[in-house]
Parts: C-alpha cells; sequence; structure tokens
C-alpha cells in the first residue's frame, strides 16, 4: 500500500508541473498584462513598460519561468504583482477558507445523500421514495449559485435568520458560533447538487446489494432488518459509494467558486477568479498549483479507501 | 435516529441570535472589492483610495464636495511667477499615527521615494501613478516646516495632483519599518487609524483622537470587501452595513422607496464616450461623427439603459469641473431627421461600421447595454453597425494602440482629477497613439492642441477655464466622439447615518460623518 500511495505521489509531481506551464502560457497569451491592470486607463506603453521593468516582467518568458520554479523549490512562492504580498500568505488563507466550506458541504452531502439514498432504496417506490427522488431531481437541476441567491433573499434579508456573506461577522465575530453561522448557506447551497447524486447513487448501489444472495441469508439467518441494512448491504454498498465521494469532493472544490462569489466566502476560488482578470500571474500560478496538489491527493485519497475497503483492487 | 433532533437543536442555536446590527458610533462601509494595498502610492483603485483618503493626509484637499483646492497639511503656499517653483509652509505640531513628527524631511521622503529609482525605499513599489509627478524636478528642504518643489515645466495640474490619492503623505519610519509590507501596515496622519486588516473580510480603522482638523464623531470606520453587487445589496438589506457603494442602476428605485435608507448622488469627474476613428472610413467626415451624435437618443440612454444614474454628456469635459465647465455648450439633442439629412450629404447612408464593446471594466457603467441600444439607434437611420465585444484587459490592448485599420467606433470612459488630463491624453495631435498618447481615433485640430497647451503652463485659474471653455465649444463641433454621459456617483445609507456626503473626485470622505 505505502508503494502505492509513493508511487502516485511521484505520478502527481508531473502532471502538476505540467499544469504550471499550461498556465504559466495561457496568462502570457492572453492579451493585457498586470501593468495594463495595474493602470486602466492610465496605461501609455511608456507606463506599461515603466511597470513592467519594475515587475520583473520585461524578462523572457522562459526567463520568468524558470526563475519562479527556482524560486519554488526554495519555498518562494513570489510576491502577488496587484496585491503586493507573498503570494503564499494569500494562497494559504484562502485555501484554508475553500477547505473549511468544501469540507463542510462533503459533510452534508455524505451524510443526507447516504441517508435519503438508504431510506430510498430500503422503501422503493414508497412515498418516501417519491419524496427523497423529488428534491433529488430539484437539487440535481436547479443551478446552485441561482438557489443561493434566494436562500441569501430569505434567510437573510426577509427572515433575518443568517448573514448574507462573508466568513466571520466583521465585530465582536471570529468564534466557532459565528464561523458555523456564516456557514449553513454557502456550505448548504454548494452541498445541494452533490447530495443529489450521492443519494441517487447510494440508493442504486444498496437496490443491486439488497438483491444478492448474502442479504438473503442473512434474513434468513433472523437477524434484525437494521443489522441487515446498516451492517450487511450498506457496508457491501460502500465500495461503490466511496468513489463517488471522491468524485463529489473534487466537484464541490470546483463548485466552490461560484458558491464563493455569491455568498462572499474568501475563498481561493474568488481569489483565482479575480487575479486572472488582474493578470496576476504568480497568484494565479501559486492558487492553481496549491488546488492542482489538493484535487490530486484527494483523488488518492478516495482511492486509497476503496482498496481498504474491496481487497480485490489491491493489486 | 437521535440525529435528527441534535441537528435541529444545533440549527436553533446557531440562527437563534438573529443577524446583529451593525453597533452604534462604528461605520460599516460595504466595498466594492478587497483593496489591493493601503500605501496610496502604490494603488491604482478608486476603491483603495476610499480608505486611503481617511487615514492619511495630503499637503492640499479638495473642499468638501468640490475640486476646489484647499489646505491641508500645507497651511499655505506660494508659486514663482514662472510657474516653476511652489514652496509649501508645513502645519506645525503634526505627528503621523505612529508618533513620528510629519515635516519636510518627510514630504521630501515621500515624493523621492516615488520619483528617485536609487532611492532607498524606492524598492517598496512600483508606484504606477507616480507619473502624475513626473514634472517635479527636485524636492528641498527649505527649514523644518518649509518644502519646495521645484517643476522641469510649468505644470497647472500639480495642484489637483497633489489633492489626490497619490499625492497623500506616508509615514516614512513605518515604511522603513515595514518594507515591501508597508501597505499592510499604513500609517498616516488622517482621521482615523489603521487598526487591523483582516484579509477578506475587513479593515479596521479607529478615530484619531489628536487630528488636526479636530477629531471625529464616529469612533470607528470598518471597510468590508463584497464583490458581487447582488451581495452587497443582500447585505444593506439586511443590515450587515451602513453605507452601500456603487449601487446597481437596478436597485437604486428601490432604496428610494424605502424609508429606512436614504440615496446619496453626486456628479464625478467621468465622461462616458464613443470614440469614432477620425483617419479613415465615414467618420473621417466631420457630417457623420455630428451625424451620430445627433441620432443616438442619449436620454433614453441615461434613463432606461443607466436607470437615472448617468446625466447627458455635452462634450469631454464633465460638469464636475464646475469652474472650467462651459454652460453654453448643449448635448447635441435626440434628432433622427437631422442625422439622416447629414449622412446623406455627406454619402454616408448605409454605411457599415465596426463598434469595439467591452464586457465590464472600471468606470464603464453597463457597456454591453449601452452598445447595444446606440446600435440600434444607428441601425434606425440607417448604419449598419457590427458589435465585436471584448473582456476589458484585451479591449484596452486593442484599443490603445489605435483603432486604424480595424474598428471605426470604440467606447471608452474616463475618470481624472484635472480638467487636464483627458482632453490633453485623448484629443491633442500630439497624443496619437504612435506617440504614446490615448487618441486612439485620431482627432486633430491645431486650434484645440494650441488651447491645451496653453491652459497647461498657466497658473492663473480664470485663464485657463476660459482655455478650457473654448475647447469644450470646438470639441463640440468638430465631434470626435459620439458625446454619451456623465455618471453620477452613487450610495446607500441607513437613516441612522448623518452628514454622509459622496466627494466630486470619487473618494470618501468620513471625518465628518456621524452615526446614531
Amino acid at each position: 500500500m505505502t508503494a502505492y500511495i509513493g508511487k502516485r505521489l511521484l505520478a502527481a509531481i508531473p502532471v502538476i508541473l505540467g499544469l504550471s506551464i499550461i498556465v504559466f502560457l495561457v496568462m502570457k497569451l492572453i492579451p493585457g498584462d498586470p501593468a495594463q491592470a495595474l493602470l486602466g486607463s492610465y496605461a501609455t506603453p511608456e507606463n506599461v513598460e515603466r511597470i513592467n521593468r519594475a515587475l520583473g516582467l520585461d524578462r523572457s518568458w522562459p526567463e520568468q519561468y524558470v526563475i519562479w520554479i527556482g524560486n519554488l523549490l526554495q519555498g518562494d512562492f513570489g510576491r502577488s504583482y496587484i496585491l503586493n504580498r507573498p503570494v503564499i500568505d494569500e494562497v494559504l488563507e484562502r485555501f484554508s477558507a475553500t477547505l473549511i466550506l468544501a469540507g463542510a458541504s462533503l459533510v452534508i452531502c455524505s451524510v443526507l445523500g447516504i441517508l435519503a439514498g438508504i431510506v430510498s432504496a430500503v422503501r422503493q417506490f414508497g412515498w418516501t421514495d417519491r419524496i427523497v427522488t423529488f428534491f433529488v431531481l430539484i437539487g440535481i437541476s436547479m443551478p446552485a449559485f441561482f438557489l443561493g441567491l434566494v436562500f441569501i433573499l430569505f434567510f437573510a434579508v426577509e427572515w433575518r435568520l443568517l448573514p448574507a456573506s462573508g466568513m466571520y461577522a466583521v465585530y465582536g465575530g471570529g468564534d466557532l458560533p459565528d464561523l458555523l453561522r456564516h456557514l449553513i448557506l454557502p456550505a448548504g447551497t454548494l452541498a445541494i447538487v452533490a447530495t443529489g447524486v450521492v443519494a441517487r447513487l447510494t440508493r442504486a448501489a444498496m437496490l443491486e446489494v439488497l438483491r444478492q444472495d448474502f442479504i438473503r441469508t442473512a434474513r434468513a439467518k433472523g437477524l434484525t432488518e437494521n443489522v441487515v441494512i446498516y451492517r450487511h448491504a450498506f457496508r457491501a454498498a460502500l465500495v461503490s459509494i466511496i468513489p463517488v465521494l471522491g468524485i463529489q469532493a473534487g466537484f464541490v472544490l470546483g463548485g466552490a467558486v461560484y458558491i464563493e462569489t455569491v455568498f462572499q466566502w474568501p475563498g481561493l476560488g474568488q481569489m483565482l477568479v479575480k487575479a486572472v482578470s488582474t493578470r496576476d500571474l504568480l497568484l494565479v500560478q501559486g492558487g492553481v498549483l496549491v488546488a492542482a496538489t489538493v484535487y490530486v491527493l484527494v483523488n488518492l485519497l478516495a482511492d486509497v479507501a476503496q482498496a481498504m475497503l474491496d481487497p480485490r483492487l489491491k493489486a | 435516529m437521535g440525529l435528527a433532533p441534535l441537528m435541529v437543536a444545533t440549527a436553533l442555536a446557531l440562527v437563534a441570535p438573529a443577524s446583529a446590527q451593525t453597533p452604534p458610533n462604528v461605520l460599516v462601509v460595504g466595498q466594492i472589492a478587497e483593496p489591493a494595498s493601503l500605501d496610496p502610492h502604490v494603488s491604482t483603485a478608486a476603491n483603495d483610495f476610499r480608505i486611503a483618503m481617511n487615514i492619511y493626509d495630503g499637503l492640499v484637499r479638495n473642499k468638501q464636495g468640490t475640486l476646489e483646492i484647499e489646505p491641508a497639511l500645507a497651511t499655505d503656499w506660494t508659486i514663482s511667477d514662472d510657474g516653476l517653483e511652489y514652496t509649501f509652509n508645513l502645519r506645525e505640531g503634526v505627528t503621523f499615527h505612529d508618533g513620528s513628527p510629519f515635516n519636510a524631511e518627510a514630504v521630501k521622503f515621500n515624493f523621492d521615494r516615488m520619483l528617485d529609482e536609487n532611492h532607498p525605499f524606492a524598492d517598496t513599489g512600483p508606484f504606477p501613478l507616480a507619473f502624475f509627478f513626473s514634472s517635479v524636478e527636485n524636492v528641498e528642504v527649505v527649514d523644518d516646516l518649509t518644502v519646495k518643489f521645484t517643476l522641469n515645466e510649468p505644470f497647472a495640474p500639480f495642484m489637483s495632483n497633489l489633492a489626490s490619492a497619490t499625492g497623500l503623505i506616508v509615514s516614512p519610519a513605518a515604511v522603513e519599518k515595514y518594507g515591501a509590507d508597508y501597505g499592510r501596515h499604513p500609517v498616516g496622519t488622517g482621521p482615523f487609524k489603521f487598526e487591523e486588516w483582516q484579509s477578506n473580510t475587513s479593515v479596521v480603522t479607529s478615530r484619531n483622537d489628536d487630528y488636526w482638523d479636530g477629531a471625529p464623531s464616529l469612533e470607528a470606520v470598518i471597510y468590508r470587501p463584497i464583490t458581487d453587487a447582488n451581495t452587497r445589496v443582500a447585505e444593506m438589506l439586511s443590515g450587515g452595513i451602513d453605507v452601500l457603494l456603487e449601487t446597481p442602476p437596478d436597485n437604486v428605485a428601490q432604496f428610494r422607496d424605502d424609508a429606512n435608507f436614504e440615496v446619496v448622488e453626486a456628479v464625478g469627474p467621468h465622461v462616458w464616450y464613443v470614440m469614432l476613428n477620425a483617419k479613415e472610413g465615414p467618420f473621417a467626415d466631420v457630417r457623420v461623427r455630428q451625424a451620430v451624435n445627433y441620432a443616438v437618443n442619449k436620454e433614453s440612454l441615461v434613463n432606461d439603459v443607466l436607470q437615472g444614474t448617468a446625466e447627458v454628456s455635452a462634450g469631454p469635459i464633465p460638469p464636475a469641473f464646475n469652474w472650467a465647465y462651459n454652460e453654453d455648450v448643449d448635448p447635441y439633442p435626440y434628432d433622427p431627421e437631422m442625422a439622416k439629412k447629414l449622412l446623406a450629404e455627406a454619402g454616408a447612408e448605409g454605411a457599415s461600421l465596426t463598434f469595439y464593446v467591452t464586457e465590464g471594466g472600471s468606470g464603464m457603467l453597463d457597456p454591453v447595454p449601452m452598445g447595444t441600444a446606440i446600435q440600434a439607434d444607428l441601425a434606425a437611420v440607417g448604419l449598419d453597425v457590427e458589435i465585436e465585444t471584448y473582456e476589458w484587459n484585451t479591449f484596452l490592448s486593442e484599443v490603445n494602440p489605435g483603432l486604424e485599420g480595424k474598428a471605426d467606433m470604440a467606447e471608452m470612459a474616463w475618470m481624472t482629477s484635472d480638467p487636464d488630463t483627458l482632453p490633453f491624453l485623448t484629443l491633442r495631435t500630439a497624443a496619437w497613439p504612435e506617440d504614446g498618447g490615448f487618441n486612439s481615433s485620431y482627432y486633430s485640430n491645431p486650434e484645440v492642441d494650441d488651447l491645451l497647451d496653453q491652459a497647461r503652463v498657466s497658473t492663473d485659474p480664470d485663464e485657463r477655464a476660459d482655455l478650457y471653455k473654448q475647447v469644450q465649444e470646438i470639441a463640440h463641433e468638430d465631434a470626435p466622439w459620439l458625446f454619451v454621459a456623465n455618471w453620477k456617483q452613487n450610495a446607500v445609507v441607513t437613516d441612522a447615518v448623518e452628514d454622509f456626503q459622496l466627494q466630486p473626485d470619487f473618494s470618501l470622505v468620513l471625518r465628518d460623518v456621524s452615526k446614531q
């Protein structure tokens, strides 16, 4: 298992490096540079050149890239051109916010999705199943940013129950309950689509398992229905549910971009959108690098978990 | 299942303390973005300047609600007859928030850091707008409270530039202490002291009890970045902020009708126009340029598309520069018949035109719907306009090098601190793109060139005003642009906020504001 993990991690390095080259090239090929973004209307060729010189952007592309990689190997991600702040500080701060948001919605979608899936599989075609299927369909078909706005309208503006945006209150907040209050709407919105997917696949996996012989055997042995469903059937179904959760983890990380914008959640997605529009190359590269690394790790984790549950995959 | 009651209990516990209102005497401002830097010499964004203007002072400042210069850190000044030497007497007994003294040395440090590449703290930049002061040859300490600027050429906008955010004075001791990180640890002499900057959450400032112009009434001001306009509106409605900046046009009416809020408006030195390629194609003929000015219904643009958040513009100098604005020049009226007549005279009926439109950008208001409305109005007089849309940075890199061979029309907007800036950079013959200016549509009139050159060196405000009024008249007649709109800035405040006023230079001055 350790060799497998090591091999997978090593394989990730060229992927991440390649990604950084692609990001670097794309950012270079799209028109406009940080100097232009900084200067806006005042971007005369002369001013642009002066700023580019000050930012070290007058060097050749390969030179800039090599300098960046060289610094990176020494743990230096460089300074953001626009924010004039170490990239690593900004990226880590932002990324921890994204992880909190994505983590919370992953928990929500796993717990609710799996519960809903099991219930609807056990009572197939019953009214619970119908209700669950109905909500799953709504969850899957409704754009999350739209739902986000609807939630803000009711929970924050109309009923004033929850804050409309941000991660902490700007005064007197900053503790865990404050964070949780701010987390409910964005994490809930982000989890909706994923919950639908998880519920659907859990239902399918459970139905599949419930038809198998060992379940009939378990029932024949006189085990209670709860034990049959949760200890035997669910355990077997988990093998096909875990990879789905892995994919959903990637999905919520990606979906966080919209949600972060709607709810003003100070995460990486929101940062990247802004950094791209201001051509803040080092910040974009740093952000993408960290996001890609985590994406790779999450997938690895899902694969490892699956391998541990299903010995047949270990080979 | 013990889980459900537990979840309900948790949910109730979290929801129960209903969204707290903002505390009394603390003003929470909903900003349009996270600031990039609170070093006013490094930053270029109006968003950052709104904070900086309350932490720092300049040598001079704009009088509340106007663009007229009044003393600030300098109590008075003299200008030599040749317009090359500006000598300032500095205010006595002023200290920066870190306790270091404000004096002539500090002023010299500020400008040398921006202008001299060999200054020991030049690497705390870059200083994108330092060219505002590129005419400064040197800054000299005459004595502790007297400082003299020598210019290499007479430059009338110098005082306006000193009053802009780029002219604010930072604490040299703090720059020395924090180096490149100074932008996150700002220290000035202004009415509010910087307390903390929680990334992407808030910038907190507190009252400077020793402020030379009298301590402000507010205990603290908190700036919250909320980039999404809908979310900003939702925060205002749910009580999370006291001041909402840059309300989307669609929401202004909603706040106007609600007694709990007040909508504050002010003109801004802003011009939204469409440049017309005078070098080639139909717009080389002045009659065609005039025709489009008659053909477009600007009243409808500002009232329907922009929902009354702008006013119809008459020429290149916005009315916010009231002292230099020519009241006698009226906007072109909406007259499609006149437009058709001029087009027929010029033989340009049915011409095909390419129109560059941007998706968004600083000061561009609602560029796509505005572009489409203009296209429809021009179609009504028989002009076939094809729109090409670009993202803002791409748009600038297409338009700034000049429209030749590419397009006939392009949208543009400017916000400036002096009436000189816009015509000087966009209307002179010497400002064609190949000469490094922004005259991307190749307008050229020797008379205008001459007037602008004179206005730039004149230090007599009345004479300058007269010259700009003449420029306005000629430009209106020559119609190098389709003149469209001057933006009215707006903000919404709750009824607890008093004496809130918007400034014509788009900055935010909170020293006189109070809150119940």
